[in-house]
């Protein structure tokens, strides 16, 4: 952003690359993939790099609001100083955040979550899918709750998917009744409280009764969730987890 | 002469003991702070209209929404009933409609002895998922003992009511049908026409007359034992459904609430120009998030009142299915047990009740400065608030718009913000946050993926 700046160039859109996006291993893979397909549909965009911090989403959630307060000052500075018009993002939780709790700060943008943005770019025809390797193949989708019940965007990924041509067989609970994966409420950074069994098992289970080959998700947390449940499964060999641009990205 | 004066007292001593309660439970609610009201009041009327009138949400649970319907709409339609009663208690009349309302006084009578059988009918189910079905969201810890109880006080009064309705109109119809003084023809009612002379047939006049009027004042005696049952019970969503779906937040559920007073201690932390601007203020108070009912909105406690129990939020929540001791249902049934309390230690003006540091210049015990030494952490522990993960399943699943999340929220916010406890996982999480700003401490650089494109 800051070498777009020194030339006045303005961006189509801001890519908000998210903790998780930028250092867990298995999500910097989906930011690599969406990335290629920004690239793929020609879409001139840009990234914070060092300049973004942690939205404070999980700060908020926990309870400190201070932390939350610095980190979304601290970010509204920046974005503002580049006239941020439009930002992007491949996680929920920086969505909702950017999205519903930045404006009455000072921080108005427009914001759309990627599984959005990959829908628009498919129907502009900006983007493509080819090759039809996902032809009848069993897919499950889960809803992550800070897109699903928190903002109430649910067709928007189903549609991406539908593109593929693959066989979407829902989970029971689903939509407004689906089950959260377990990370949220800053849940991810803390040993679950004592009970008869991890929430991602749970999920996981619901998943793997589908008979999917695929677990669809829209949320790197739900990704590490639903992919550890998966391993405790033990059948991390016939289901994969991804996120919705990696499979666009094998779709092209 | 004696029944209109006998029906006097009653009627006054109901009102005015069931008035006395409901004005305390209107002071309960407002122990809580005030609130702003955001958003455009359309929207909540639509709420009220849809949700609460519509009964919107309770069709996502299609089989207990239906035999929900029959009570509610018999519920609805039996007060024209009630408000001839009170006419013919007070005169002396008898069924004082009826000559005015001619063949339409029928078809209402008609229509509401319909609904009061169906409504029959769903008390005896909505007993049996309780009793015999056992529907696991009636079974959770927090259902033991007067909860359990309650429950099939409400639906046992229900029988009781319908017993009353239908040897009501059933006498009367044979009374018509046998040209008694005072029973003049009404027209045929859809139950009681066949109803009352299949048990009561051949009975004499003045027995049939008896059951009458037994069947009537047990009516209204059920009424208005029920209306002080109310205050007490966890059925007041008859009532507050309506406000509560017209207070609720319409932001989208995501959105957690503001805290103006830190965004500004932060805005000033930041610009040393804003700190100059605000020094002139007032000193705030510095007490952030909730520890006790007076620190919560008072909305917040309108929810506490509004709450029936149904344990759809507790059914649906992750923490819960998977053996945690969050119930959402437990923090609204505890929120309302703790401002009972300080509600009726306020009550009793008693300055063992002034917080301590605030005793002896002549005050009055208020919610001010009202101490008991206990809190809301006496009720709702640590590890309940602590398993939540704010998938907002609770708050989608109530069908009159209650927000446990909310409640959870503040409390964790008076335990990181005003006691620096909490889970120590988060610590980590903290520190990298505030030191590298980042929700992980890691060494490499934020663009280091980029290296893989």
């Amino acid at each position: 952003m800051a070498e777009l700046a020194a030339e006045d160039r303005q961006p189509e859109v801001l890519f908000w690359v998210g903790c998780a996006g930028s250092f867990d291993d298995r999500a910097q893979r989906v930011t690599v993939a969406f990335t290629k397909l920004l690239q793929k549909a020609g879409v001139d965009f840009a990234i914070l790099g060092q300049e973004e911090s942690c939205t404070g989403d999980p700060a908020r959630r926990a309870g400190n609001e201070f932390l939350f307060q610095m980190l979304a000052q601290q970010n509204i500075a920046v974005l503002n100083m580049y006239k941020v018009k439009k930002i992007v993002t491949a996680c929920p939780h920086c969505f909702n955040t950017l999205k519903n709790e930045y404006p009455v700060l000072g921080g108005d943008y427009e914001v759309v979550h990627h599984t959005q943005f990959l829908k628009s770019l498919l129907a502009e025809g900006r983007l493509k899918i080819e090759g039809g390797q996902f032809k009848g193949k069993k897919i499950t989708y889960h809803d992550s709750c800070y897109l699903g019940r928190a903002n109430g965007v649910y067709e928007a990924p189903r549609s991406v998917l539908a593109a593929l041509d693959a066989d979407l067989v829902e989970m029971k609970r689903c939509r407004t009744t689906g089950l959260c994966c377990g990370a949220g409420g800053a849940q991810m950074w803390k040993e679950d409280e004592p009970g008869d069994k991890r929430i991602n098992t749970e999920r996981t289970e619901e998943a793997l009764a589908t008979g999917a080959e695929i677990i669809a998700v829209n949320c790197p947390f739900c990704l590490t969730m639903m992919s550890d449940g998966v391993k405790l499964k033990e059948q991390q060999e016939s289901v994969m987890v991804y996120d919705l641009a990696e499979l666009i990205l094998n779709g092209q | 002469m004696l029944q209109p004066i006998l029906f006097a007292i009653v009627t006054i001593t109901a009102f005015v003991f069931a008035g006395r309660q409901f004005m305390k439970i209107r002071q309960n609610i407002l122990l809580g702070k005030d609130e702003e009201l955001e958003g455009d009041s359309s929207q909540r009327w639509r709420n009220v209209l849809l949700i609460a009138f519509g009964q919107k949400k309770m069709f996502k649970r299609f089989v207990p929404a239906i035999f929900h319907l029959f009570i509610y709409v018999a519920f609805l339609f039996t007060q024209v009933e009630l408000i001839e009663i009170l006419v013919d208690g007070f005169t002396g009349s008898h069924r004082f409609f009826a000559a005015s309302l001619g063949s339409f006084y029928t078809f209402l009578i008609s229509f509401i002895e319909i609904l009061s059988l169906l409504a029959f009918v769903a008390t005896f189910v909505f007993l049996a998922r309780r009793n015999l079905l056992k529907v696991p969201r009636f079974q959770n810890p927090e259902m033991k003992g007067w909860p359990f109880l309650d429950g099939n006080i409400i639906l046992y009064l229900e029988i009781l009511l319908l017993i009353g309705v239908f040897s009501m109109n059933g006498a009367d119809k044979v009374l018509q049908g046998m040209g008694a003084a005072h029973y003049r023809p009404t027209g045929a009612f859809a139950v009681s026409s066949w109803l009352g002379p299949a048990l009561f047939g051949g009975l004499g006049e003045s027995t049939l007359i008896g059951i009458e009027r037994f069947g009537w004042w047990l009516h209204i005696l059920v009424v208005y034992g029920f209306l002080n049952y109310l205050p007490k019970s966890k059925h007041l969503h008859i009532l507050l459904a309506f406000p509560n779906t017209y207070f609720a937040k319409l932001n989208p559920k995501g959105q957690m609430s503001n805290m103006p007073k830190i965004q500004k201690e932060v805005a000033s932390m930041m610009d040393e120009s804003a700190a100059m601007d605000d020094s002139g203020g007032e000193e705030e108070e510095l007490f952030f998030g909730a520890n006790d009912v007076t620190r919560l909105g008072w909305t917040n406690l309108l929810n506490a009142y509004t709450c029936t129990e149904c344990g759809r939020c507790t059914s649906v929540c992750p923490a819960n299915i998977t053996g945690k001791k969050l119930s959402p249902r437990k923090i609204m049934m505890d929120v309302r047990d703790r401002a009972e309390e300080v509600g009726n230690n306020i009550a009793t003006g008693s300055p063992d009740f002034i917080s301590e540091e605030k005793r002896g210049d002549g005050l009055v015990l208020s919610k001010e400065n009202y101490a008991d030494g206990k809190s809301l952490f006496d009720y709702i522990s640590r590890e309940e608030i602590h398993a939540c993960t704010t998938c907002n399943a609770c708050v989608e699943a109530c069908p009159v718009l209650i927000n446990p999340l909310d409640i959870i929220l503040q409390l964790r916010r008076y335990e990181i913000l005003m006691e620096s406890a909490g889970p120590s996982d988060w610590l980590a999480l903290f520190n990298s946050l505030e030191n590298s700003q980042a929700a992980w401490a890691v060494s490499e650089a934020r663009d280091a993926w980029t290296a893989g494109i």
